[in-house]
């Protein structure tokens, strides 16, 4: 048996005890655990399934269902991009391309110096402001190439200085 | 907040509550809806916070759910007056509060100018944004602060509950809503008395009744502005149905993507709680009734009816067959209603005013408001609450003003990835639910997304396929192989691969996919690509036969080149080249190199001589 | 007993019967791919879709799921049924173009042999029936493996693609599989099956190797059944 790392375990089991074992409270408690380490480390879903007693492969298929879950480390800076229809009228796919050619990756991927995570999401309701990035939970509006720039440039910098 | 004990103490405590909210009294009100949030409100309300302190001025600021003219955040609304300022910036406020607050002189600059008229406009209700909406369900937005009760109770609230509890019988309430004539506000526009009869009748308990807060389709954010800016509306529409339905549980599904909604549907719930409006024994009734918030995982096929149960049970969100309806066997195959959230802010409104009232407004087929967010191509962006029956031109023009840029108007897209594009031809088509389907789109959840002469009519139907495929759940084969190749062929139109009879394959395709698909995921995929080839088949026909692309949209057949007539050699387009295609000396008109220019548009975007053209 | 009329012939058949089961009962044959007796239905591959006409209103529906209801009238060869069919295969044929089974059932049923799509290269033969997934957790109970993942990229398989450790080797999910797209490998003392190999039992009478030890410890888990007695073979009992 593969031996499970003690903080991660201690810490899913805390989380589990709050929704009372409630096998449907299975997405909850991954959006805590999501929450706590920004991804799903594979520890924590074993003990889920130790102490919820859910099936490994139902808590995988519920894990790579939602968009939500992420079951690789994220970077330090999660970009999301909106792909809603308003945003995308406003030319939200050429801000995505952007994003791909000054980070290097594409959705769903974080570079190899794990400080940025590119993803992108259908709608986060704020189409006044499209086309709309969000980052580590900020919202910003009316983005174009020069504000990309000007957004993304001292956090790469900021990356490199640390 | 102490437990209101009996409908006789809730209009004490209403009285109470409403003689210390005194309309005339000096107020500032400021919207904190998500939008004007991204814009920075927070930081301008705790701005008006201090210099009103620093003045000395005895004058509340309140932070109000959403005002809907989200295109002119951040709104401060300064009362008894009601003067409307928009797009208040940090620095405007030191004027604000020595000159209106202080004295009530207006600052004209912070007035709404209308384009048109040029006329600046004193009030809100006087904005032609707001002048022709009726806004039944979203006026409270702009009065009250959603984190507090006594706010909602000051206006009236739990009013509705209160009667329904102490006046009616829930038999008495089914009938009330069905002569009403509501209809379902998320999409499938289903009578919901006659849903809400059907699971009273219906055998099995416990009974759950559920509000739906996914609202997945891109591009509509009412149901977030109504969750976060009046929640106590959508509790209150709740346990009003759950009295009626026979229901003690019951569940509010909230999409994952909006936080403060969440956040502002917790507090509700608990100052419902602590009040005694929720749990046991609700106002001495007898009734005991609570709700739980469930949040998505993030899938829009969990606005289906079906996977939402799925997701509220804690599995992955495939909807199922619905044979067996879900007013029969729904949640852990109980008998359920589920509802939009809309639909449920409604219900207190018909029991306070009555069905015929309620009636008397809308259409002979659809009654009552509707609520739309209006977006994309469009002057003012925002949400409009209108009565059914007001056509798309008013909606567009009088309230939206218009294209931007002085662009010309091509189609509304309604209803989300299930519904159709309407083209200018169409702008006196009345809105509501059944003129929309006879022109091939729905009015779904309420998104009305306009689009220019500058969007592309493939492009937008390719948008929607790609969307769905990657949202399709992938249970059954029409929709999750279907969807794709169906995206397949529309990025081949768009990549200058298009062949004669693609649209034709199209069309066949699509009626497959909609008979054989098992939900309406699937089922209304091709509607569209079907609205789209309908209205804009010279659009696919210059993609396909002659590899143009009218709207210069798509990158594979489209060109950039600069007018050397405008250009200044000011070397701009240079510094923003990925890909090195632009050149030129400096101070002599510059050129772009077509075969390795990528149409990313960044040099469209820095060029401020208006000299790249695109053809 | 409900009546019913189906491709205009009378029908009576028992209540809570799938309109499915009534026509085969009455000799009309429905083709199915994801539907087995021995597992639930889930409606996937929309195969065996009818028009169903109740009253004034008619419904396309899958004949699988649809329980038998009093004068209904269904049609099983209509135009636009036997038009999600064809697609159905389509489809099926250029997500699959390995499996015979298609290959077959898209002959019988007149669809073009030749897709009007691009061939997929990495499906193998699996139409995402799930039946496997069924069996395993409905009638084995282990749940060793599930779906993952959504739309065109949903997938069949073990957690993470790695080997399952609930897993007992049974290999009903192979046997169960209606294109033969699980691969089992049983050689003399080893079985391989999802990317594990299991170590063979022999028999307590004859010696040959005849069911996997984790199947037969996990049977005796379950059923309280000593190992000792479950380790003779099906010949030898």
């Amino acid at each position: 048996m593969k031996k499970v790392t003690t903080t991660i375990e201690a810490k899913t089991k805390e989380i589990i005890k709050k929704y009372n074992q409630d096998k449907s409270s299975l997405i909850a408690v991954l959006q805590e655990i999501q929450e706590q380490y920004n991804y799903l480390p594979k520890d924590a879903l074993t003990t889920v399934k130790e102490e919820m007693e859910i099936p490994a492969s139902r808590i995988y298929e519920v894990a790579t269902f939602y968009d939500s879950f992420s079951l690789t480390p994220r970077g330090e800076h999660v970009i999301k991009l909106c792909q809603g229809t308003a945003c995308h009228v406003r030319g939200a796919a050429a801000i995505l391309d952007k994003l791909e050619r000054t980070l290097g990756i594409k959705p769903g991927e974080t570079t190899s110096d794990q400080k940025f995570t590119l993803e992108t999401v259908n709608c986060v309701g704020a189409c006044a402001l499209g086309p709309v990035m969000v980052i580590d939970g900020e919202y910003h509006g009316q983005v174009n190439m020069a504000k990309v720039d000007k957004i993304i440039g001292p956090l790469k910098k900021g990356a490199q200085l640390s | 907040m102490k437990i209101i004990a009996d409908t006789k103490a809730l209009h004490q405590l209403q009285k109470e509550l409403k003689e210390k909210w005194d309309p005339q009294k000096p107020m500032v009100t400021i919207c904190a809806g998500t939008g004007c949030r991204g814009y920075g409100c927070v930081r301008v309300k705790e701005a008006l916070e201090t210099e009103i302190e620093k003045q000395k001025l005895n004058v509340g600021v309140r932070a109000t759910g959403c005002f809907g003219f989200c295109e002119k955040g951040p709104l401060v609304v300064i009362h008894p007056q009601k003067i409307f300022y928009q797009q208040v910036k940090l620095n405007d406020v030191p004027d604000i509060v020595a000159k209106t607050v202080a004295k009530g002189e207006i600052i004209e600059k912070l007035l709404y100018r209308d384009p048109n008229s040029g006329e600046r406009i004193l009030k809100e209700e006087d904005v032609p944004f707001y002048k022709k909406q009726k806004r039944l369900i979203f006026g409270s937005n702009g009065l009250i602060d959603p984190t507090r009760i006594e706010d909602y109770l000051a206006i009236g609230g739990y009013c509705a509950l209160a009667k329904a509890l102490s006046e009616m019988s829930p038999e008495g309430i089914i009938g009330e809503i069905k002569k009403a004539g509501l209809r379902g506000r998320g999409g499938g526009g289903f009578l919901a008395g006659a849903k809400w009869e059907s699971c009273r009748k219906a055998h099995g308990s416990p009974k759950y009744i559920i509000a739906n807060g996914d609202e997945g389709d891109p591009g509509a954010y009412m149901d977030r502005s109504l969750m976060e800016g009046n929640p106590h509306s959508v509790i209150e529409g709740m346990i009003i149905g759950a009295y009626a339905i026979g229901a003690n549980e019951g569940f509010i599904y909230v999409r994952n993507e909006y936080p403060l909604a969440v956040m502002h549907l917790t507090l509700a719930i608990a100052s419902a709680r602590e009040a005694g409006l929720l749990g046991k024994n609700i106002l001495g009734s007898g009734f005991s009734f609570d709700i739980s918030i469930s949040k998505g995982g993030g899938a829009f096929v969990c606005g289906e009816s079906s996977a939402l149960f799925a997701s509220i049970e804690g599995r992955a969100g495939e909807p199922r067959a619905k044979y067996i309806h879900a007013v029969e066997k729904g949640l852990w195959d109980k008998p359920t209603v589920l509802n939009n959230v809309e639909t449920w802010a409604n219900v207190p409104l018909i029991i306070n005013k009555g069905a015929d009232w309620y009636a008397s407004i809308g259409t002979e087929k659809s009654k009552g408001t509707k609520i739309f967010s209006l977006v994309g191509k469009i002057n003012n962006t925002g949400l409009v609450e209108v009565p059914m029956g007001i056509t798309l031109r008013e909606i567009v023009y009088d309230m939206g003003g218009g294209i931007p840029k002085g662009r010309k108007f091509k189609a509304v897209q309604t209803g989300g990835p299930s519904g159709g594009c309407i083209p200018e031809s169409m702008l006196d088509l009345p809105v509501d639910f059944d003129k929309l389907y006879e022109v091939g789109s729905m009015m779904g959840s309420g998104g009305m997304i306009v689009m220019d002469d500058r969007s592309c009519m493939v492009d937008v139907a390719k948008y929607f396929l790609a969307f769905l495929q990657d949202e399709s759940c992938g249970k059954c084969v029409p929709c999750r192989e279907g969807v794709r190749r169906m995206r397949d062929i529309l990025e081949d139109i768009c990549a200058g691969k298009g062949k004669e009879g693609d649209v034709e394959l199209l069309e066949t395709m699509s009626q497959a996919i909609s008979d054989g698909s098992l939900c309406a995921l699937g089922g209304s995929a091709p509607n569209p690509v079907l609205s789209t080839i309908k209205y804009f088949r010279q659009e696919y026909d210059a993609h396909i036969k002659k590899k143009r692309c009218p709207a210069g949209v798509c990158k594979a057949l489209i060109k950039y080149s600069i007018n050397p007539e405008k250009c200044t050699g000011c070397g701009m387009c240079v510094k923003v080249c990925p890909t090195a295609a632009a050149s030129g000396e400096k101070k002599k008109p510059h050129t772009i190199d077509n075969e390795t220019c990528i149409r990313c548009g960044a040099c469209i975007e820095s060029c401020k001589f208006d000299a790249i053209n695109v053809e | 007993m409900v009546n019913l009329i189906i491709d205009g012939k009378k029908i009576t058949a028992q209540e809570d019967t799938m309109i499915l089961e009534a026509a085969r009962a009455a000799g009309i044959d429905i083709p199915t791919l994801c539907a087995h007796e021995s597992v639930s239905r889930s409606g996937a591959c929309r195969l065996c879709v009818v028009k169903m006409r109740k009253g004034n209103r008619s419904k396309i529906v899958t004949s699988c799921l649809y329980p038998v209801e009093e004068g209904i009238v269904v049609e099983t060869k209509n135009e636009r049924v036997l038009n999600v069919r064809r697609l159905v295969l389509e489809l099926l044929l250029a997500r699959n173009p390995e499996s015979n089974v298609i290959a077959d059932l898209a002959k019988k049923l007149s669809v073009t042999p030749q897709p009007r799509f691009t061939m997929d290269t990495d499906k193998g033969k699996c139409i995402l029936c799930r039946s496997c997934v069924r069996v395993c957790e409905e009638v084995v109970g282990v749940s060793a493996i599930g779906l993952s993942r959504r739309g065109s990229q949903k997938t069949v398989g073990p957690p993470y693609n790695e080997e399952s450790a609930v897993c007992i080797g049974c290999g009903a999910c192979a046997f169960i599989c209606p294109t033969g797209h699980i691969e089992m490998e049983t050689t003399e003392d080893k079985r391989i099956i999802w990317g594990r190999t299991f170590k063979m039992k022999t028999c307590d009478v004859c010696g040959r190797y005849f069911a996997p030890e984790d199947q037969l410890k996990y049977i005796s888990k379950i059923t309280g059944v000593p190992l000792k007695e479950l380790a003779v073979c099906m010949d030898c009992r």
